[in-house]
């Protein structure tokens, strides 16, 4: 489970990201959060892990207090989270097969449980290519996949989704949001983070609407399109 | 899906293979890193030889400069030999040996007779050459000894004594400080050297930490590196000082004829050299990598 409440973070250069968010992410749920650039969302994945801390509030990520967490406990807390970037962020000189393993090496998984569990996420995850190829040989949607299964392969509570879509093509975003959705059937809890509004209204699920540092609307509405965003310059 | 975390198991083996697989793939840096370390080595080698050769000596020299403590001329000889006991309580006083006045003269005529002739042995005094466990102490020792009864008069070199503790502690000085920049340089390098490997491997770095690794797990690596290039050049190290003190003391000894200079044969030292460099090196390493890392561990 993910909860915020009263949560303000403001940068050491002055930025107020965050003021006053509160927000509830229940075990098992799907939730997209959108909002404009500056709104506060990458501030919020990076309080969920552990990258910065709050100023005020509590952030409690899978049973981890975050604002309190002590450096050695926050690798702990990461292991709880699968964590999926716009830029994929795979190692270039590993192949497919040992970017996947070495999200479980480092945990330190056995040798015979990773022989075991790789192959089995690259097939959830629907990878059909030689395993051994390097990442840079594949299309940016088998990119993507890769580096969902590196995020499933920990078996992580959550999963977090920064703009997964942003480098894809509208089918292999498609794809991919369908792939997130059947991961969180299985039990995974999802959080996407994303400013596509019509691939976040293909599907009714909770939307979290961020502008300027606030949360300024939470529910099943889809991606509605606020004054914030859509305010043109007047004379 | 189930949430059953993968059991702990020894990663020994993937932080060797790491370490050395990033020894290659900087390869110019990590033969700069050996060479330096070498370099350091032998350098501060050579001065712990130097010293060591020097401190022979000296202690050769020191064990000549001892104290004459002559005891008062009224005591008998069985007197004079009681208070022996009385010295060793001082400290410092490694040892006493008593020397009677007819000792002495015989000694004195058998050195000299033609300029004693006419003298007895009355005309001396019983005495005891003291040896002292340190020379640094030899004043407050003269002080003690003149206090102890039946002692007339004490007599000792304390301007000889005196340059061998000033010679002693600048060597000393010298040689700390030279083992102080050598060492601060070694680390210097090789932090250097895993430096650039963790910059070149940041991304990786900062992937780990996103999927849980923990700072030891990332640091691992980077330290058997630094650890395998402070051994590697530890070694070298050792075989080349080796080497060059073997060259050095034979044209020491070919020079001197082997009479004015006695030198000490590496075997002597070999031991503690081995296990000074290996300590050096480890340490070195170790400590460069950790200096590295640092930085990229604080998220």
């Amino acid at each position: 489970m993910i909860a915020m409440k009263d949560v303000h973070k403001t940068y050491d250069n002055g930025t107020r990201a965050l003021k006053s968010v509160s927000l509830t992410i229940q075990d098992g749920e799907f939730a997209f959060m959108v909002g404009p650039s500056g709104s506060g969302k990458s501030t919020i994945i990076k309080l969920l892990t552990a990258e910065v801390t709050p100023n005020e509030g509590t952030v409690l990520v899978n049973g981890f207090m975050v604002n309190k967490i002590r450096s050695r406990k926050k690798s702990m807390m990461r292991r709880t989270l699968g964590i999926i970037f716009q830029d994929f962020r795979l190692i270039e000189k590993k192949s497919v097969y040992e970017n996947v393993a070495f999200a479980m090496r480092v945990t330190g998984a056995r040798e015979k449980d990773i022989k075991k569990r790789v192959p089995y996420v690259l097939d959830l995850v629907g990878l059909n290519v030689d395993t051994d190829r390097r990442p840079e040989e594949l299309s940016g949607g088998e990119q993507q996949r890769v580096a969902i299964a590196r995020a499933l392969v920990n078996n992580p509570s959550t999963i977090i989704a920064d703009e997964p879509t942003g480098n894809l093509d509208p089918v292999r975003s498609l794809e991919i949001m369908m792939l997130l959705e059947k991961i969180n059937e299985l039990g995974t809890t999802v959080l996407v983070v994303t400013h596509e509004r019509h691939l976040v209204n293909r599907f009714s699920k909770r939307v979290i609407a961020l502008d300027n540092g606030r949360v300024i609307s939470d529910g099943m509405k889809g991606y509605v399109i606020h004054e914030q965003e859509t305010a043109a310059p007047t004379e | 899906m189930s949430r059953k975390q993968p059991r702990r198991r020894n990663n020994l083996g993937y932080y060797l293979r790491e370490g050395t697989s990033s020894i290659f793939t900087h390869g110019f840096m990590s033969f700069a890193s050996v060479v330096i370390i070498v370099a350091c080595l032998v350098i501060m080698g050579s001065f712990l030889l130097v010293a060591f050769n020097i401190n022979d000596m000296m202690e050769e020299a020191e064990s000549r400069n001892q104290i004459m403590a002559f005891v008062d001329e009224e005591l008998t000889e069985e007197e004079a030999r009681d208070i022996e006991r009385h010295i060793l309580t001082i400290s410092n006083v490694e040892g006493a040996t008593f020397i009677s006045r007819e000792q002495a003269w015989a000694s004195w005529i058998y050195d000299d007779p033609e300029r004693f002739a006419g003298l007895d042995e009355t005309t001396l005094r019983h005495r005891f050459i003291v040896d002292l466990e340190d020379i640094a102490g030899m004043e407050m020792t003269l002080n003690r000894l003149e206090q102890v009864p039946g002692i007339a008069e004490v007599r000792a070199d304390t301007e000889i004594a005196g340059w061998f503790v000033t010679a002693r502690n600048v060597i000393a000085t010298v040689f700390i400080v030279i083992i102080a920049v050598l060492l601060a340089i070694s680390i210097f390098i090789i932090s250097n050297t895993i430096k650039l490997a963790t910059f070149d491997r940041r991304e990786e770095i900062a992937i780990m930490r996103m999927v849980g690794a923990t700072n030891w797990f990332i640091r691992w690596p980077f330290i058997f590196q630094g650890f395998i290039l402070g051994l590697v050049g530890a070694a070298v190290a050792f075989f080349l000082q080796w080497g060059l003190y073997g060259v050095l003391t034979d044209q020491i000894l070919v020079l001197s004829g082997g009479e004015l200079i006695q030198v000490a044969s590496f075997g002597e030292v070999a031991e503690y050299m081995m296990l000074l460099f290996l300590g050096t090196g480890f340490v070195v390493g170790i400590l460069g990598s950790a200096l590295a890392i640092r930085n990229y561990l604080k998220v």
